[in-house]
This record gives C-alpha cells, structure tokens and sequence, in this order.
C-alpha cells in the first residue's frame, strides 16, 4: 500500500516545483525515487516527528505543498500537538501519510500499533481523514491528496495486504462506497476491514442473510447521508475498524444513527483498549484475538440478528 | 554604531511601545507585562532597521515564538502601520481583533499562530528552507524565551539548521533569567547557553538586549554559511523600576495605583 502511493505521488513529485517530502527516519528505500528526481525538495529530517511538522508548517506557509510520513504513532501521536496548532488550525496543505493501521506490525509491539490515530485526527479542525482500503485505493487517494488544498491524514495499511479492486477505483473524499447491496444488514468498515466486510457478506449470504457492504474510506467529513439512507433501509447496522472502538468509524456512525433516531441493531466491531496486553504475534493473530476475522464477525453478526 | 539622534528615535520608538503594552495590559487585566518589556528593543531594532517586512512573498518573516510577549509585538506592528489602532483596542475582549497569543494573519504582520512554546523554530527553519530552495533573499527571524528552551523540539530544531546550514534564518533568545514560576537557573539551568548553540553549528553573539548599538552590530554581522542566533541579555519588566527582575510580573496585571506608577516611570 506505501509503494502504491509513494509511486503515484511520486509521479506528480517530478513534475511539481512546489511539492515537498519529508520523512522522520523510515521508509526503507520508499524515498530513493524522490531523492534521485528533486533532492532539493526531499528531507529526512532525522528522528524528530515534532521537528517535521513545524518544518512542513514553515514551507506551507511559504506556499509549499508537503507530504511527511512516518509509522503512525510517530507521526500523529508524537507531535499531536504542533499537528493540532501548526497544520490544523493554520489549515496548512500539509498531507500526513501514516504507515502502519491498526495492527498492522504485528510482532514490532504495542509501541507501533496504530489504535488512536482516527479518533485524533478526526478531532482536529481542518483535518481530513482517509483510509484506503487495498493498494488501488492507495494510489487513488494519493491522487485525490494532490488536488486537495488542506490537511490530510492518510492511514495506511501493510504490505501484502488485501485486495479488493481490480482496477483503480473511481473515489471521492467524503463520499462513501458501495460494494455489494442487501436488505438484511448493512456492514460499513475502513481500511483493510473492508476486505473483511466482504469476506463476511459472503459467509452470510451462505447463512441466507443479504448484506450491504459499504466502503467508508474517508472518516472525515463523513458521508453523513449514506449511513442516514442505511439506517431507512436496514434493520442492522455494523461497523468494523482496526482501532480502538471509541473515537473511530463505530462511535462516528452510533453518533449520526442516534441522531436519526435509529431503532435498529446496531454493533461496533474494532479492538477493545485492553485486547493486545500481553500478546505477541503476528498481524493476523491479533487481529483474530480482537475478533476481527470474517468468520468471528459473521458468526456475531448472525448472532445479532438472531436476537433482533 | 548608530548615531546618537538615531539611537534616541528607537528608544523613544521603544518608549511609546512600552506604554501601549502597559496600557493594554492594565485595562484588559492581562497577564505577560514582564516577558513583553523585556523583547522591545530587540522587536523595534528588527522592524525599524533590519527587516523589510511589507514585500510580498519577498518579505522578512518574524515569528514570535514566545507568543505570550505578543503585547509588545502588537504594539510594534501597530508603530509599523500593520495593526491599526482599533485592533489593539480590541486586544483580549469578548469578541475584539486580538488574542492573548498571536494568530495567524500574514497581512498584519503575524507570520504563524504562537503561543505554545517550542514550535517557532521549526516553522521558522521551514520557511528559511522554502527561501534558500526558492533562491529568495529574505531571512526568517525568531524569537525565543529561554524557558522555552526547555522544549526538546527547540533541539530537534536546532540540529536540523545546524545540519543544513540555514543561514537565512536568525533565532533571537530573551535571556531574560526567569521563566513563568521562577529563575531559570533555579529550574533547569541553561549555561553555558551560547556553548550549546555554538556546539550544533550556529554563529552565536551574545548582547545586551536593550542596549541599540549592541543589537546593531550584531544584527549587522550575521554569519553567511551557519544558521545565527543572538543571546540577549534582557531583564524581565525591563522600563518599570519596580517590575523588574521580579516573577511576580510574569501573570501579575498592574492594578490602578501599579499602573499610574507605572506610566509615570515611563514618560519620564
């Protein structure tokens, strides 16, 4: 998913005089491209996330469209605060491109899990915030960060991380996707659960149930009217995120389902803050221990229904 | 050196400045007098005789990064022109022009939003990087409370110009010896202050920093190939005898027998 994105956003990079990127010290080999085409507006500024931001501010502020990466806790979480003065309340175009969603590094640990990160960016002022679901995404939504003139939180997932398109999808900020259409119960999920939200409309669909899967790439601004039309037209609602179930997609969808004055099911599914303590293990065994494979989240769903 | 008319006009310049801040301060019960007078002369020497601060895209940028000594830079972009007298009118009310702390608006001279100690440097080496990159001619000018070197990502910053060798840019630090609940010394000692700056590559000159011809000279010998800085050797309160050198005055806001004390010191 980085290398589709470094690669389209690489492309505009050749061509641009005005287009900056910088990295706080990762990204093996991700920037060599970038290095080779225009050195003077590639930066690795070292270990120090809080130093980039204000860095990528200045040149903002002077008229530069810049892009700072880093793993997720490092980029966002580090230097919350000079993000929330310094980008999102000046409304600098500076883009966030994280690495690393959810629990995307496994083994690596706690330090660089990314479980916080949509809630604290969808808090920001400004700030818009997307998740790409497979590479194709990646690459669209690297498309779609340069034409936008604001701050931008992009969440990335892994490498060798699902598909589901199989061709560049046509994508817009704030508007939602469809996937597949049903009537008995509608998934909304982000990122790389996108992938597991069709994964689940199949099992249930063998179960006899019909599932809406609806692709909610961009947290903010969220596409309010989608999940007000879902919550007319089915009588279950899910979601399902690889972050921590307060302050991401699931409290933003219970928050517009309650407003609409909702009666149906409603279930978040995402990761409990106490889930990974202790565990060691790949991305996938933790994801498991959360309850976030399609077969957990299509047995707990049907469960739901059965009791609605 | 300046010539003595010369140096007198800044000192009266700093004067009519000092009085703007006492007054909007008094009447507003704000807080941040003693860190506001101890930055005059160096804000006055910047937009009177260095900086060009009205050319476009071309222009000298001054970020305060001290943001809470905003009182004085309010009054100095007001003696420029910048800021008109019913925006300072306006300075800490429900619903008035200014902020207790400086918000972003390039057309009034205001170059980031400040306030939150430990971020200007970084923005200020972003935009000396934007100008060496563009082959502009500006330089970036900064200025920092020693308190706020406390701030690790004023280091990250250092580092980074130092590396890269921004000479365009010019970080100024109050060395006023007091931070907001105490002496510096007594909390997290800085010296040797200009050791450690000269350690990570940066031209240092150390100055009295409410003496002109002081600030003069050094403002005018700024290193070409090393990123500078300017230690000033300030007192905080600097102007009102019973002010000065005192914490007390870092939140304390005159009342009515403090201020007319006060002014009279200062019109003198």
């Amino acid at each position: 998913m980085k290398t589709a994105f470094m690669d389209r956003l690489l492309q505009a990079y050749r061509d641009a005089d005005d287009l900056f990127v910088l990295t706080a010290d990762l990204g093996f080999r991700l920037f060599d491209g970038f290095e080779a085409a225009a050195p003077r507006r590639f930066y690795n500024v070292g270990v120090a996330e809080s130093n980039m931001i204000g860095i990528a501010a200045g040149l903002s502020l002077c008229g530069k469209s810049v892009y700072c990466y880093s793993i997720i806790p490092f980029l966002v979480m580090r230097p919350f605060e000079q993000i929330r003065v310094d980008i999102a309340y000046h409304g600098l175009n500076v883009k966030l491109v994280g690495a690393g969603g959810g629990f995307t590094y496994g083994c690596e640990g706690f330090t660089h899990f990314a479980l916080e990160d949509l809630a604290l960016m969808s808090s920001l002022p400004n700030m818009t915030v997307v998740v790409p679901a497979d590479p194709l995404e990646a690459e669209a939504v690297a498309g779609l960060s340069l034409e936008h003139d604001g701050p931008m939180y992009i969440r990335l997932g892994g490498r060798g991380g699902p598909v589901i398109h199989d061709r560049t999808p046509e994508m817009e900020i704030g508007r939602a996707m469809v996937l597949r259409e049903g009537e008995d119960a509608a998934v909304i999920a982000t990122g790389e659960m996108v992938h597991a939200g069709m994964l689940v409309a199949g099992m249930l669909s063998e179960r006899g149930l019909s599932t809406t899967v609806v692709n909610m790439h961009t947290l903010k601004p969220l596409d309010t009217g989608i999940i007000a039309a879902l919550a007319s037209t089915h009588e279950a609602v899910f979601t399902i995120e690889e972050h921590n179930t307060r302050g991401g997609l699931g409290s933003a969808v219970s928050a517009v389902l309650a407003e609409n004055g909702y009666s149906g099911v409603f279930r978040r599914f995402g990761i409990d803050e106490g889930a990974c303590k202790g565990l060691v293990g790949g991305s996938a065994f933790l994801r498991e221990r959360s309850g976030l494979t399609p077969e957990d989240l299509s047995e707990a769903i049907s469960v739901s229904l059965r009791r609605a | 050196m300046a010539a003595g008319s010369e140096l007198a006009r800044f000192e009266e310049i700093s004067r009519r400045v000092r009085i703007s801040v006492l007054e909007m301060i008094y009447r507003t019960g704000s807080p941040h007098i003693g860190p506001s007078f101890s930055v005059v002369e160096i804000l006055v020497a910047l937009y009177f005789r260095f900086m060009n601060a009205t050319a476009g895209a071309e222009r000298d940028r001054f970020l305060l990064s001290k943001g809470h000594a905003c009182p004085a830079l309010y009054a100095v972009l007001h003696e420029k022109g910048l800021i008109s007298r019913e925006d300072l009118d306006g300075f800490a009310l429900d619903g008035g022009t200014l902020q207790q702390h400086p918000v972003l608006d390039p057309g009034r001279g205001i170059e980031a939003s400040t306030g939150s100690l430990g971020h200007g440097l970084s923005i200020a080496a972003g935009m000396a990087l934007a100008g060496r990159v563009d082959g502009k001619e500006y330089k970036v000018y900064v200025l920092l409370s020693d308190g706020e070197l406390n701030e690790g990502s004023v280091w990250e910053a250092v580092m980074f110009a130092g590396h890269h060798g921004l000479d365009n840019l010019v970080a100024l630090v109050d060395y006023n010896r007091m931070q907001a609940l105490g002496r510096t010394d007594d909390i997290v000692g800085l010296d040797p202050l200009g050791e450690k700056w000269r350690a990570f590559g940066w031209h240092v000159q150390e100055v009295d920093g409410h003496d002109f011809g002081e600030i003069f000279d050094a403002l005018g010998a700024l290193s070409m190939g090393r990123p500078n800085v300017l230690i000033l050797h300030t007192v905080k309160g600097k102007g009102v005898s019973f002010m000065e050198n005192d914490v007390l005055w870092h939140y304390r806001s005159p009342d009515e027998r403090e201020y007319e004390a006060a002014l009279k010191e200062l019109r003198r």
